[in-house]
This record gives structure tokens, sequence and C-alpha cells, in this order.
């Protein structure tokens, strides 16, 4: 069908809304509270347009075309009304731009420059409420919150863990956790998913960027980075490169340069994850161990399971997370070799992920010591990376130290969802048949679907596997486990929607394409290794013949393996 | 007392809930179909002429019971009552009814003595009780509490006393929808039918196509009641058009505008003609299931709501295949839990639903993806309560009455500074001047009249002026209001309109569900700026605050138009109306309260400044020791004088001077 938009006639297909066929146009309309994929709230009337015939305003995010329609998107009533709505959320927002964490970074801030807000014309009452503080993975500030909706809908509709919602009426309404309660105590999985799609600075993640500086200013600390596969591919956005740029080596010269002592590579302990894992597997299939088996490399996941299906715990894979493996190696292994005191040794995990720091905060991960001292995001990262002065850009490549920073492409696509799953298959199939499949490609698992499902044959043997991303995804399936009517063996389980790449951790803010620009990196690593199984891994090899002994060994267990609590009530 | 149904007097009739007879209710209108006898059609007669109180062998006392009457202690009187009439006359009947309408003189009492025409008593007292039944043992009436005596039937010696439809307050009135409330049972449903319910249902079921149906309300020309106008039988039409495997019915009955109680009084003296509407409504577009949402502060509406629907079940009104027509409906009751909000339609089906009760943004109307997605029909109470006077009347009949666009009659709520506060259904057409006036009997205390503020909180406040206005759906818009659910507050001179302005948004801000921000945000900085008018210039304590004072006035219209067009609901579009219209209305008022820092009809007690005449003031101290702020200061016998820094304006010396020497300005 034909509409006009600005005098400008144009082709719309019937059941688009207007802000589609203008954005296809290449006409800009400002959002605030519309996210993609989901369904139109129409709270923030930041995208209203005139539409010939409505009485009022209309916002284009959710309305439909219809034949013949004539819209102005940028009338002077429109720029009125988007003005002033943009005035009435200031009225309402504390001035603290300058010391925000998100100054420079906030869609309000770009809004207001963009409108010419030279003047505070609506001027009163401000909404108080108490800062959150108290979970070791996020932040919120309520005060700063402009009740756009996005983390509630990205908590509910996407996640479907409903950690948050809105609360009381008219200006004293509130987004909350349930009876205010702090999202330490709710039911909050940590997975920042409300951070990467808040506009503005009211949810950000605990800052672990002082406790790693005063470690790098302790001389008598050994700090010791490690790298998650996902951040070498968003890192560079920071710094203003496109979105899927492989930065991995610059990050290790910025990693040293900012005092680290050692930069070692998470995706060490990726191929450690999958050894252990595909026979963790295999032993559970051979002796008639619980099924489907649940990877457990995402702690937003492992939260979810905790609190919304203790019951299924025994399903979950007793590995713990690759960066914890390798915080209890540094601290093991890596700290005899060496012949360091573990004590000194201050363990600084940089992850794309929110949940990791409550991971780090677990009791049981650790012995004498925590596996893992501090974690820093994507961004805090690149905070530092700034503070310290260092022009990232003209950074050369650095290589991580070695041994943990050896690692295959099998252990860098844990950063997209699916690769555990790929890298795992990969594995089980050489350790049960001897033999390296044909074709180490699982093109099933890939992409950006909610869940993906493979059979794959081994040695005659059919496993059927699945591979989950976004947590909304994997009610229907633990709910057929919990009544025992699953087909599956084996389930891959990322809490964030596309997996690590686009975690609570990674630079703001977040959609589809940006993700799938990343995950298009990640492969192109993979295929660009010459190594890209697990078992390839010579250091992984060599540390098991010198510590560990076999998989799944005893001492294996004692460094590399957890267990889980129900979170339930 | 085990009385007489219906079906006890037909001779053999097999209709039941489980086995429905398509005839029942044409029995009950015109006599037995089969096995037609003179015995039984004798039977049928003496039975409806008891339930229509025509003819009866023992006194019928009814009390006006609804929750006005409540309020005035009908209780009690009904409790003396019922002492009484045991010593009287065991067979005497008591009932309690819903309210006629009158409610400033709850609470009214009528007795029915066998040959007599019916009376009405009103401000009854328990006190009073003993005399009203003496006069009637005497088959007499006592004068002095009488309202008046019903037309219709031999007066048999009482042709002095006023007749009770002639009454200034009924006069102009057309009972249409509310003709059973205050006169029937409405916890009797074979009241209900005496007087020809559900033949409306069944003359839909039995002799109209869904099509005829939805056609007769189109050509009645009936539109929403609940304040938007919107034609009923175009929306009826669109959902009947919708596609969707299963479709509801909801009854909006949400009422929470401030000073409108037309849906509870409607509820609460005739549930079962909401409930017919609606059952005509599901037929007419193929819905099967349906809701009543009712707020849960109308505990006594709910509780005749849920009567109605169970004895509507055990008629087989209700349920599988009612009157044998194949068609099947049933229908539900949802509390709402006070948000005013959830009285706007998606709101309010979100609430159904179990979720926060937030508008969505329309398209989708809920015609087509309504209740849990599917389509649905919401209509306001009062609206259902018309359809089956529209289906009785005929479409031309039903047209007949009111305007050109607005047809019908409306219920108004009438409140605030008038002499019969109460419940008025008025000819669409009828104009403010004679509902306040005529019907309304004026302004009490000599005072003169202001304005009116109509539509509740989304309307506007209307001055002498506009009166004259008739009233219907489009005139009302172009004086800037709105005809609204039938909120009528009347307003003397002594309010002030900036106060009222704030009152509105005061209720509005607290009222906006917070989810768009022109309503959630924009309302605080108007309330705030209202509120910067009234406060004095002591409390402002900067430049600062003073300056803000103007600069809120000098955005106030500019930020009421951007709430107006951009906000997302109705609540919001309509949040700024009050501003707007006293504005349009009174805005010397407002300018007093700017600039002159007075308020003119001496509300704004900030605003205001006590002195004393010294002409009049004798000295005699009693100011000065009543005054709690010691700011009143003079030596005995000699003018006092008020300190206006001190004087916190309790009005305590203007309360305790004899000699009416305290000025207030």
């Amino acid at each position: 069908m034909k509409i006009t938009i600005n005098g400008k006639e144009c082709w719309a297909n019937p059941g688009e809304t207007v802000l589609k066929v203008a954005e296809r146009e290449g006409i800009k309309i400002p959002t605030l509270c519309y996210l993609k994929g989901l369904t139109p709230t129409g709270s923030c009337r930041m995208c209203v347009v005139e539409v010939e015939g409505q009485r009022n305003l209309t916002p284009a995010c959710a309305f439909p075309v219809f034949e013949g329609m004539k819209v102005q998107t940028n009338s002077a009533k429109v720029r009125r009304a988007r003005k002033t709505i943009i005035e009435l959320l200031i009225a309402n927002h504390p001035p603290e731009c300058l010391t925000c964490v998100r100054n420079g970074n906030c869609e309000l801030q770009s809004l207001a420059a963009e409108y010419g807000v030279r003047s505070l014309r609506y001027q009163g009452e401000r909404r108080h409420a108490k800062i959150d503080v108290a979970s070791p993975s996020i932040e919120r500030d309520p005060e700063k919150c402009i009740l756009c909706g996005r983390c509630v809908r990205v908590c509910n509709e996407i996640q479907g863990v409903g950690a948050i919602d809105f609360a009381r009426r008219g200006f004293n309404s509130i987004v909350m956790p349930a009876f205010d309660h702090s999202l330490n105590t709710a039911a909050c999985v940590f997975c920042g998913q409300c951070i990467v799609h808040c506009p503005v600075g009211a949810l950000r993640e605990k800052s672990n960027e002082k406790i790693t500086w005063e470690a790098i200013n302790n001389p008598e600390k050994i700090v010791v980075a490690q790298i998650a596969p996902a951040v070498r591919v968003a890192l560079g956005e920071e710094f203003g490169m496109e979105p899927g740029s492989i930065v991995t080596g610059k990050a290790v010269a910025a990693l040293r340069r900012i005092g680290m002592d050692y930069v070692f590579d998470t995706n060490f302990s990726a191929d450690l994850t999958i050894i252990e894992e595909a026979n963790e597997l295999l032993g559970r299939l051979k002796n008639g161990g619980k099924l489907p088996m649940l990877t457990s490399c995402s702690p937003g996941w492992i939260k979810y399971v905790e609190h919304f299906y203790p019951d299924l715990l025994e399903n979950l894979s007793t590995c713990k997370s690759p960066h914890e493996m390798q915080g209890a190696l540094i601290k093991s292994y890596w700290a005899e070799k060496m012949g360091i005191d573990p004590a000194k040794i201050f363990v600084v995990s940089i992850m794309p992920c929110t949940a990791k720091k409550f991971e780090a905060k677990r009791p049981e991960l650790g012995g004498r010591y925590p596996d893992v001292d501090a974690v820093l995001t994507t961004r805090e990262l690149a905070n530092m990376i700034r503070i310290a002065g260092i022009d990232f850009m003209r950074l050369k490549d650095d290589h991580f130290d070695d041994p943990l920073g050896e690692a295959t492409g099998a252990a860098v696509i844990f950063g997209a969802t699916g690769g555990v799953m790929e890298a795992a298959l990969r594995t089980a199939y050489f350790t049960v048949t001897g033999k390296e499949m044909a074709d180490i490609e699982f093109r099933q698992v890939r992409g950006l679907d909610g869940v993906k499902e493979a059979d794959v044959a081994i040695n005659g043997t059919t496993l059927r596997v699945a591979a989950v991303n976004a947590l909304r995804n994997i009610k229907p399936i633990l709910d057929a486990i919990r009544a025992g009517n699953s087909p599956y063996h084996f389930i891959e389980v990322m809490a964030c929607p596309g997996g690590c790449i686009n975690g609570g951790g990674q630079p703001l803010p977040s959609d589809v394409e940006k993700t799938e620009k990343r995950m298009a990196a990640i492969y192109r690593i993979d295929r660009e290794l010459a190594k890209r199984s697990s078992h390839q891994n010579e250091s992984v090899q060599k540390l098991y013949e010198e510590y560990l002994e076999h998989p799944n060994s005893h001492r294996a267990h004692e460094l590399l393996h957890t267990h889980y609590y129900n979170r339930g009530e | 007392m085990a009385r007489d149904t219906f079906q006890q007097v037909f001779t053999n009739c097999r209709h039941s809930a489980e086995n429905p007879c398509s005839y029942f209710i044409d029995c009950i209108t015109s006599g037995q179909k089969c096995h037609q006898s003179e015995a039984s059609n004798q039977r049928l007669r003496r039975l409806k002429d008891r339930l229509l109180l025509v003819e009866h062998d023992h006194p019928v006392f009814l009390v006006g019971m609804g929750t006005c009457g409540l309020a005035n202690g009908a209780q009690k009187v009904y409790e003396a009552l019922q002492s009484e009439l045991a010593a009287w006359d065991a067979k005497a009947q008591l009932i309690p009814v819903g309210c006629v309408g009158y409610c400033a003189r709850e609470v009214i009492v009528d007795v029915k003595l066998p040959g007599h025409p019916r009376v009405s008593y009103a401000e009854v007292t328990p006190q009073d009780v003993p005399a009203i039944v003496e006069a009637a043992k005497r088959n007499e009436v006592v004068g002095d509490k009488l309202l008046g005596v019903y037309e219709g039937v031999s007066r048999n010696g009482w042709g002095g006393y006023p007749v009770f439809q002639q009454l200034p307050f009924f006069k102009k009135q057309k009972k249409i929808v509310l003709d059973n409330c205050g006169v029937i049972d409405p916890d009797d449903i074979d009241q209900y039918l005496a007087r020809g319910g559900y033949s409306a249902l069944s003359k839909a079921l039995n002799r109209m196509s869904r099509e005829e149906v939805i056609n007769e309300v189109k050509n009645g020309g009936l539109r929403g009641r609940g304040g938007g106008g919107f034609p009923t039988g175009l929306k009826w039409e669109l959902a009947a058009k919708a596609k969707g495997d299963k479709k509801y019915v909801v009854c909006n009955a949400d009422e929470g505008d401030p000073g409108a109680f037309m849906d509870r009084a409607l509820l609460e003296g005739d549930p079962h003609k909401v409930i017919e509407g609606m059952i005509i409504c599901a037929y007419a577009v193929g819905a099967d299931e349906g809701y009543i949402y009712c707020r849960a502060e109308y505990p006594l509406a709910i509780q005749r709501i849920e009567r109605a629907i169970a004895d509507a079940k055990a008629y087989g009104l209700l349920g599988r295949n009612i009157l044998g027509s194949g068609f099947s409906f049933t229908l539900k009751l949802k509390k709402g839990a006070g948000a005013f909000v959830c009285g706007e339609e998606t709101a309010l089906i979100h609430s159904i639903e179990g979720k926060r009760g937030m508008p969505s943004p329309k398209p989708p109307y809920p015609a087509h993806q309504g209740l849990f997605g599917k389509p649905t029909v919401i209509n306001n109470v009062e609206t259902f309560g018309n359809v089956p006077v529209l289906l009785n009347m005929g479409a031309e009949a039903y047209a007949s009455i009111g305007t050109q666009g607005s047809k019908g009659t409306k219920i108004f709520a009438l409140s605030g500074n008038v002499n019969n506060v109460g419940l008025v259904e008025v000819p669409m057409g009828i104009t403010l001047r004679e509902i306040i006036f005529d019907i309304g009997g004026g302004i009490p205390n000599g005072r003169k009249f202001k304005a009116v503020q109509i539509g509740g909180p989304s309307g506007g406040a209307l001055p002498e002026s506009v009166i004259d206005t008739p009233i219907d759906y489009e005139s009302l818009k172009d004086i800037g209001a709105m005809m609204g659910s039938g909120g009528l507050v009347v307003m003397d001179e002594k309010t002030c309109m900036v106060d009222l302005a704030k009152y509105f948004m005061t209720f509005i801000q607290s009222e906006s569900c917070g989810k768009c921000i022109p309503c959630r945000e924009g309302t605080k900085r108007l309330l705030e700026t209202l509120e910067r008018l009234t406060r004095s210039y002591r409390s402002e304590r900067t430049q600062e605050e003073a300056m803000q004072r103007f600069q809120g006035m000098i955005y106030l219209e500019r930020l009421s138009e951007v709430i107006k067009s951009t906000s997302l609901c109705g609540l919001g579009q309509t949040a700024a109306n009050p501003v707007l219209s006293t504005l349009r209305y009174f805005r010397e008022e407002y300018e007093a309260h700017l600039y002159d820092r007075k308020c003119p009809a001496g509300v704004c007690a900030e605003l205001l400044t006590y002195r004393i005449d010294t002409d009049k003031c004798t000295g005699c101290t009693l100011c000065a020791r009543k005054c709690p702020q010691n700011a009143i200061i003079g030596e005995k016998q000699k003018a006092h004088y008020i300190i206006d820094e001190k004087c916190i304006r309790c009005d305590q010396c203007r309360l305790n001077c004899k000699f009416n020497a305290i000025i207030v300005e």
C-alpha cells in the first residue's frame, strides 16, 4: 500500500508500523521505550507523529499503516510535544550528568542535545528513592529511572524472570523488585540485560575497578588477568571501532599497560571445560546418569535453575564455568609451577557478564582463596584503559602468557550461543570414535534462534541436543524435563539472547545487528585457527599429564567441579 | 414464606435451566402458550398483581436501602419497621429496595396498603416508624413526612396529597432505565420478570437475527454512556465481524469519577436490567463469556450482581442453551482493586487478565483484540441498561427521545451545592439549567450559582453563561466539557475555581497509572503550578520560587495542550480539561491568585488576610484569647489588631467574634 510521510509517497506493507516504514525511508523518529521485536507499549510518547484524521498525536512505534495514510513526523506540533517530553523527564531527573556512569552515553542526554533543550521550563519535586547497591552484580538507582519500562520488558518478556516491575501510581510510579526488596534478595539472575537496555544510568554493574586498581598498585600482589572470548569481539566498540572488530592482541597489550602482571586467556579453560564436560556427558550416558545434561557456563542461567527449577539441579553439569576453572588453576597448578604463594595472587576476570560478579562471590568457588578476586565487565575494562591514558587504537598486538594462554577455535566459540554445544560435540565425537569429524562446523546450532536442535550420530548412537539462548526459551524445555518427556540428551543454555556476545557486561547499547556482527567475528576467529577442537590443545594435554591425571579425576573434581543450591524459597 | 414462582402457576411447564423452553418469558408476559387454560392465566395474573403490588392482601413496606439510604441510617429504620410489623401483621412484607434517586431525602420508606396507592415517606428515622405504622393500621398517611402518593391506581381518598411523579424532582425526568430502581426488590428476579424483564432478551433470541439486533441498536442511536459516546451498535458490529474462536462481553462497572454514582445505583437497584443487556449483546456479537468488572468499593452492588447472576442461571437465562435458542453465555464477576485508570478499557482488560492495570495503545481495539487477545465488547453499565429498553421500545420510539445526535436518556448524579442531591434520568437535549434549577431545586443557603463540573476529572467547569446549552455529546464538547459518565457537581459562589482545578489535578496525579510521560510527569507539573498559585508569598522562600509561580503560569496552557495531544489514554488526554476549562471561563480568578495574591472566593486559606474592623471592635479581647498564635494584640476596650505575619488563618477569631468585626479578604 501507499502512504505519505512528510509529503513523500512511499510503499508500506499492511500491518507495519509507521516507525518501521519511516526507518526504511531514512526518516528518523526518536524513541525511548521502543524495543525491537517486542510488542510496543507506547509509553514514552517520544515517537509521536501527526496522522491526518487523528485527533491526537500518534505513537509511530505502535500505530499500523493504512492505505492513503498521511503522516507528518516533524511538524511544529510534533517537535513541541517531543521537546516537552524531554523537558518533563529532565525536570524529574537528578542533575548529575557529569558524574553519571552514562555520561556521554545516555539517551536522555542525547535527546536533550538533539532537541535543543536550553532551559528548565518545568521545575518542581523530584522522585526520591534509595539506591540499591546490595547485590554483587547490579546497582539500581531509581532516581535516575525514566520509567521507559525497557528493563521490565526485557526481564519479563525476553528473560522470563520477572524480577522487576512497575509499582505505585502517578508521580510515585517506580520500577522495583517485589515489595521493594533489593535485587540481591529478589529472584534476579543478574544477567544484566536490564543494564544493556537502560537508556540512562538507572542500572549499572557493581564496579570492581577500584579493587582492581588497588591490587595493581599493591606491590605485594601478583595480578593475573584473564579475558573471556566474547570480550575480544566487542571491546573495540568502546573506542569507536565497528561492531565485530577483533581486538584480542590490543586487549592483551592494554591489560599489560594497565599493570597486569600476567595475562591469560579464559579460552584455555574453555577447552578444559569441554574435555571435562564431554567426559561427564559420556559418563552419564554410559552409567545412566541424569539426562538431559545441562551446561553450566552461564552463571545467570545457573541462578535461574536454582531459583525456579531447583528440582533439576542434578541435571546441571557439575563443571565450573571456564573463568572459575582458570582461577582455580592459576592459584594451584600455575602457582606451584611458578613457586608463587597463592595468597599473593589476585585474579581479575574480564567478562562480558554481570552474573560472573555474583558467581565469583560464591563461597563454594574456591578453596582457601576465592578462585577469582575481581570481575570486570567489558565496559569497566574500557574505563580502565581510558583512565590509564592508553591510546587503544594505536596499541600493537600482544600475546597471552603461557601456559594458560593457549586455546583452540572450540574455545572462542563459547562466546556465541550454540558454541559450547558445537565445541563439546567436536570433542565428544573424537573421544568416542578416536577420529576427528569430517565437518566440524555444526550449523544447526549456530545463529540467533531461541532454540536450536540437532541430532548427532556418534558410533551408531544418536544424540539429541539443543542450544537455547534467552531464558524465556528454556522454560518449556525445563517443564518437559520435569514432566519426564524431554527428548534431549544434552542442552546448552546461555542466559542472554545471543549468548555472551550480547551479555550484560558488553558495550552499550545492545541491538540485534551488533550481536550478529560480534557473532560473525567469533566464528571468523575459529575458522582462522589451525586447531579447532579442545582435545588438540597441547597445554591442556600437558595439564592432565602433569597435574590432573585424567578427565573427571579426583583432583579435577576438587578444582574444576562444583555444586548448586536450592534458592526456590 | 415459600412464594409462588412463575413456573408453579403454569400448567405442566417443563422449563428448567437444563431443559429450557423458548416460550418461558413470553408465557410470563402474555399468558401461557401451551396448556392454555383460564385457570392458569388467572393464577398468572394473580401472581403478577401481587409482584407488581397491584392486588395484595397484606401491607407492604419498602425501604430504600441503596448505599445512599444505608448511609442515612436505613438499616436502623428497617429494623424498627421489622419489630413494628411483627407486632401488627405477621404477613406484612418488608422489602429492601434500591435508590429511587432522591438521595437528599433518604431514608425513603414506601408503604403500600391493600386497596390504596403506594405512598412515599422521606427522611424517615427510626423514631418516625411507630407513627407511620400506626397510621397504616388506620389506613391513613402521616402528613409531615410524606413525599408523595404514587399515581396510577385509584387514590382512594388520598387525593389531597402531592403526586409523587409530579414532584419537581421527578417531573422533568424520564425514567426508562431507572424505572425499576427504588421500586422493585432488586434481589427478586420475579419482580423484574413481572415488570417485563427479560422480554427484550426473549424477543432477540426468538424473533431476531444477530444482525437485526445490531441494526436495531444502531437505528436506536444508542451511544456509549461511559463518557466517550461511541455508537454502541457500531462497536457491536465491529466485534461481531471480527474473527475469533472466542469472544467476550465486558461490563465496565469501575465507576470512579468523583461525584459519580449512576452505575452503582443502577446495579444496586436493578441488576437484572444490566445483565439482560449483556446477554443480548453477547448474542448479537457471538460471545459466550462475559465479565462484570465492578470496583470492590461497591460491596452492595457486588452482592446484588452475584445474587442476580445466580438467579438468572437458575431460571435458565444464563448458561447453556438460553431459552432453547442454542445460544450459551456465562457471566462472571470480577472485582476491581480500586484503580481509577482501570475504567479505561484496555487497562480494565489487563486487570481482568491479572496484570497491572495500565492502558495500551489502540489500535488494536478491544473489538478486534481485547480480553485474552479475543474480540471483546466493553460497554458501560448504563449502556447495557439501555439495551433492553431500546429493544422493548423499538428503535424508532427510542430514537424519538433526545436530540439529533444523542438519543435516549442520560443518568446524572447531581451533587455539590444543590438542594436536591440525587440521581436523575433525563432525556438528552434537556439543559443544564433545567437539571440544576428545576430538578435540582437550585442552590442552597440563598447563594448564587457559580459553575457546574460535568464529566468528572475529564470534563470541565461550566459557568452560568453556557448552562442553557442542551445536553448532548457534541454540544458539550463545543463548550469545553464532555458528557462523561454523568457526574454533575454544582458549585456556588463560595467555590474557588483554582482550588477546584487543583482538586481534580491532585486526583488525576494520584490516579495516573504512571505509564506515559506526559500524564505521569506533566500532570505533576500542572498540579505544582496550581499549588504555587494558592500558596502565600510567605511560603515562597526565594525569589526563584516566586519566579516559578509565574513561569508555571506562562507554560500552563502549553503544557496542557501537549498532555492533551500526546498522552496514551483517555485519562491523560482529558487530564488537563479542568485546568483548561476553568482558565477559559474563570481567567480573572487565576489572575487574582497570580498577581493580587488573593482568592476572591475566600477558599485558598494561605491567600486570605484577616483584619479587624476598628469601628466594630469593642475590645472585648475574646479573639486575642482564642488566637492560638497570639497574633492579635490590643488593649481592653480598645480596637484590636491582627499581626499578619503571625496569623495562620485558622479562622478562630472570626468564628468567636460577637460583633462581626473580623474582616476576611
